[in-house]
């Protein structure tokens, strides 16, 4: 095992890496470069993982190779690979947040892991300064990073089972939790500081179980539409994770890649956030779902139901039909023969549109990827700043699974929840269709939306993909 | 290295993040969860290294590397499994 410093080719190489990573993400600005930039990835993660293998050799005390090593780790990869390899190919497409909670989990425990393998054998890593301690500053980047990994790793478990149904999605609030959280974040600040003066194993020990705890009481009171903030954060502190290992270790590669990620996850919460119109700080001290369940008294107004005949009429005549899905149509699982009603309208002239807003999958980008899947070509689809100016020269604004992101309180009721909110302009459309279960629900902010109330409204009370089955039988007829 | 020009590049490279993430589409949003998901697994490098030392924190490193192959793997390959749905318009 080498103890110095890597060669200079292996500097190089996971400089190389580094960059090949930066350009996997610089891929993904458009979905025709896209592909390219995964290979880009894949490739830049062969070098690190070569580059390693070959500038730190396991070698027995007789200088050979430690095969018996090398064939544990060829195992430990291969057993991964098949594991990841099965799940990545058999996950459903709805199912995706909670792989990729699952996901930032592992790389979470792997950083803990590692962290604690530096500790205990700092001379593998190189770490150890000439009084046989390990550097201060090691120290506090080593014990850094096992606090953010565990972090990560139990706020991700959490996001996992709520996301998987495997526990309340609501948030779950527990009291003084605001206090717990401060004194517990204190603590492991004050103790990854007296960690650098003194590298005790009970220190780090406390330092490690104190940050699993601290994930664990983060995640617990978030729930609901606030979901995507989560994932996208743990998201970010999976990055920070592997950046503080890289300080550790002085691996560029391992550095670049931290602040990538760590950057990624930052942005896509901001994006997420700002699409609610809600700050950061108050997703993170949670409650979200429990105070929105609080909905005022509904009046009693008139509105017109619809039948698929009417609406499949409408729809013939139009010249500009604009779809808004939200995440109720992915759970109705009704993508694909809204993609075929879709299909049926565009033979007989009629220009289709799909408008998306940020917030309407469980994760940045959710429905774009359900679109997909049904084969819903992506220039045909438009984000909300793109789309908004159309509305006024659409016939039919066709809303599906989705409410809160039409309501126009939020343009206008400084009092609504969800005032400040970007909402499309659906009520600029000739006829808008409001593909609803029944007139009862209401969206995730739990308000009434006037929408269903509005003359030009037709409200089409049924399973989202019964309704559209019976739409396009009405098509073909 | 000493540890000013480690953070120069970390600081350097929370820019480069910055400005690459902003210029991805919002539509590969997931995608690009996923394929981050993937590349912050290259703590497979720390896995690696310490599953070649001895005793402990050899074993810390093999379940380490285990764990981060799982994400290389599974977060590439879905991924690709992700692009290769987007399609255009046929014209």
């Amino acid at each position: 095992m080498g103890h110095d410093m890597p060669a200079q080719w292996a500097l190089l190489a996971y400089l190389a890496a580094a960059v090949l990573f930066i350009l996997a993400l610089r891929g993904l600005s458009s979905p025709a470069t896209s592909r390219t930039g995964n290979r880009f990835g894949m490739a830049g993660m062969t070098i690190a993982v070569v580059t390693t293998l070959l500038a730190h050799m396991p070698v027995l005390a007789d200088g050979s190779t430690d095969w018996l090593t090398l064939g544990k780790v060829g195992a430990a990869i291969a057993l991964g690979a098949g594991i990841g390899i099965v799940v990545a190919r058999r996950i459903a497409m709805t199912d995706m947040p909670q792989l990729v909670a699952a996901f930032h989990s592992l790389v979470g425990l792997a950083a803990v892991l590692v962290g604690w393998a530096a500790y205990l054998n700092p001379g593998a890593f190189g770490i150890v300064g000439a009084d046989g301690h390990i550097h201060d500053v090691s120290r506090l980047e080593l014990s850094l990073g096992i606090a953010i990994g565990a972090i990560t790793f139990s706020g991700s478990v959490i996001a996992f089972l709520k996301l998987a149904g495997k526990m309340s999605g609501a948030a779950i609030l527990l009291p003084g939790r605001h206090v717990i959280n401060m004194g517990t974040l204190l603590a492991i600040l004050g103790l990854v500081g007296w960690f650098t003066q003194d590298q005790s194993l009970w220190i780090i020990a406390t330092i490690t179980v104190l940050a699993f705890f601290i994930g664990f009481m983060l995640i617990i009171p978030i729930g609901g539409a606030d979901m995507p903030v989560v994932v996208s954060m743990l998201n970010s502190y999976s990055g920070w994770a592997a950046a503080a290992m890289g300080f550790t270790l002085q691996n560029t590669a391992m550095i670049v890649t931290g602040a990538l990620v760590g950057a990624s996850g930052a942005i896509l919460s901001y994006i997420m956030c700002r699409a609610m119109n809600r700050s950061f700080i108050s997703v993170i001290a949670g409650g979200f779902g429990a105070e929105a369940t609080v909905a005022g008294e509904r009046v009693e107004r008139p509105w017109k139901r619809g039948s698929a005949e009417d609406a499949a009429f409408l729809l013939e005549e139009a010249s500009l039909v604009i779809i808004i899905p939200g995440y109720g149509m992915a759970v109705a699982q009704a993508q694909h023969v809204l993609r075929e009603m879709g299909d049926l309208l565009k033979e007989r002239g009629v220009t289709v549109k799909y408008a998306i807003h940020p917030v309407a999958g469980r994760m940045p980008g959710h429905m774009n990827v359900l679109l997909a899947e049904a084969n819903v070509p992506y220039d045909e689809v438009f984000e909300i700043d793109d789309i908004n100016a159309d509305f006024a020269q659409a016939d039919v604004a066709f809303v599906i699974g989705a409410n809160d992101v039409v309501n126009p309180a939020a343009k206008t009721d400084k009092g609504s929840p969800i005032y400040g909110m970007p909402v499309f302009d659906v009520e600029k459309a000739r006829t808008i269709m409001f593909i609803k279960r029944s007139m009862g629900g209401v969206g995730y902010a739990g308000v009434d939306n006037d929408v269903f109330y509005m003359d030009q409204t037709m409200m089409l009370l049924a399973d989202a993909k019964k309704m559209v089955e019976d739409i396009v039988k009405t098509l073909r007829q | 290295m000493d540890f000013v020009s480690v953070l120069s590049i970390f600081v350097l490279a929370c820019f480069v993040g910055y400005y690459v993430v902003w210029s991805v589409t919002a539509a590969l949003h997931t995608p690009l969860m996923a394929v981050t998901n993937a590349i912050s697994s290259v703590i497979v490098v720390g896995a690696l290294i310490a599953a070649g030392s001895f005793g402990l924190s050899s074993w810390l490193g093999l379940a380490a590397v285990t764990l981060a192959s799982i994400n290389i793997f599974g977060g590439f390959a879905v991924t690709a499994r992700m692009l290769a749905m987007y399609r255009r318009k046929e014209r």
